[in-house]
């Protein structure tokens, strides 16, 4: 079992490791829910909540049933299941008990099954063998990460807009070039924290 | 059953799933730093998407139509476990290079969109068809942009030097922010081709 630095775990994973800018994890809602800041907030906060949920479980179903079992190698398969689990009980739960938050969040929550960034956070706490509670904050760090990179991304959006583009450029193509800028910024980040 | 050439020609052309659907997205700008790299990860996401598409037309009288989701993820999930063994086993170089991108390929929205919106609902065949015209698609969209981000960034084509060694490296191009920035330039392009051919 591994433990780094808390604290340096979780600004890595918002900031140096950022999931969509540097990772490309989770890249088609970062595009597809992005045109307004207050759909990409429900969706970061969506995010948030469910990777930090999905990488507690996966790490028990990981090192309490995969690994004693010893079929290691069926763990995509597992983890896909819990988190597709996961996502639907959360669903189920809000509606219940917070239908005002189930929805604000509406559509988001069942897309973040097909989100990479959930599975993706799963599988790297596997591979870098990490304890309990680093698995949790790396989630933790990884969502929030990706929360500020779409919420950033929609306030962008929202301004270009406005703006006189190539008719060629239209759509797709800006939001990709305004993506490549962000990319660019986050890269200053780099080197800052080597775990 | 519909035209195969038809089937096909529609996934690589009329609904390409990078340029025209825009499906896919994750590992289309993280493994696209090199050709081979690009290519690679096509292969194996086609592999998938044809064995996938198969099997869950062949299923698709038997799956209740409320768990459809998970077992279409199920299928795809062991197919992907099978793509990965193989490539461990036979491509160790290029399982390194793709590394935590291939077994997330269970999650690219290419595979599970034509599984609910073809495979669910077409024969065995035609879905076999329709998986081969998408991956071609989708291999060769990966890598046309392997190629260009491989070419500028380091000088390069499938690895092999094309440009002068005292070439001016553009770096930036093999790092992420390159990957959005071709993406988004090669759709600008086709963009104005269309236009062009519709005005």
């Amino acid at each position: 079992m591994v433990q780094p630095n808390l604290i340096m775990l979780v600004l890595a994973a918002i900031f140096v490791n950022n999931y969509i800018l540097s990772q490309f994890l989770g890249i088609c809602p970062f595009f597809g829910v992005s045109k307004k800041v207050e759909t990409a907030a429900g969706m970061g906060a969506a995010v948030i909540f469910v990777m930090s949920l999905a990488a507690a479980i996966t790490y028990f179903v990981y090192n309490l049933i995969l690994v004693p079992l010893e079929i290691k190698y069926l763990y995509n398969i597992a983890f896909i299941l819990v988190i597709a689990a996961l996502v639907q009980l959360v669903e189920m739960f809000l509606k219940k008990s917070s239908p005002s938050l189930y929805q604000a969040l509406g559509v988001y929550l069942p897309l973040i099954t097909t989100n990479c960034a959930v599975l993706g956070v799963a599988v790297v706490n596997m591979q870098r063998n990490y304890t309990f509670i680093a698995s949790v904050l790396n989630g933790f760090g990884g969502a929030v990460g990706f929360a500020l990179a779409i919420i950033l991304f929609a306030g962008i959006r929202e301004r270009i807009e406005f703006n006189n583009i190539p008719k060629a450029f239209l759509g797709f193509p800006i939001a990709l070039v305004a993506a490549t800028l962000m990319s660019i910024a986050f890269l200053g980040f780099q080197g800052l924290i080597t775990l | 059953m519909g035209n195969p050439l038809k089937i096909i020609k529609n996934g690589i052309i009329d609904e390409n799933p990078t340029f025209i659907q825009v499906i896919g997205m994750c590992p289309t700008l993280a493994v696209t730093s090199s050709a081979i790299n690009g290519v690679g990860m096509g292969v194996s996401t086609a592999a998938v998407l044809i064995c996938a598409n198969v099997a869950i037309a062949l299923l698709r009288k038997i799956i209740p139509d409320k768990v459809r989701i998970p077992a279409f993820v199920v299928v795809i999930a062991s197919f992907v476990t099978i793509v990965q063994f193989l490539l461990q086993a036979y491509m160790p170089a290029l399982n390194d290079a793709l590394g935590l991108y291939i077994p997330l390929i269970v999650v690219n929205c290419l595979i599970l969109g034509r599984a609910e919106a073809y495979a669910s609902k077409n024969s065995a065949i035609d879905s076999f068809f329709d998986g081969i015209g998408m991956g071609l698609g989708f291999t060769i969209a990966l890598g046309v942009l392997g190629l260009v981000r491989e070419f500028i960034g380091s000088g390069t084509a499938f690895g092999m030097q094309i440009l002068p060694e005292a070439f001016p490296q553009t770096l930036i191009f093999i790092m992420a922010p390159g990957a959005f920035l071709t993406l988004g330039f090669l759709m600008a392009l086709l963009n104005h081709f269309k236009n062009k051919k519709s005005a």
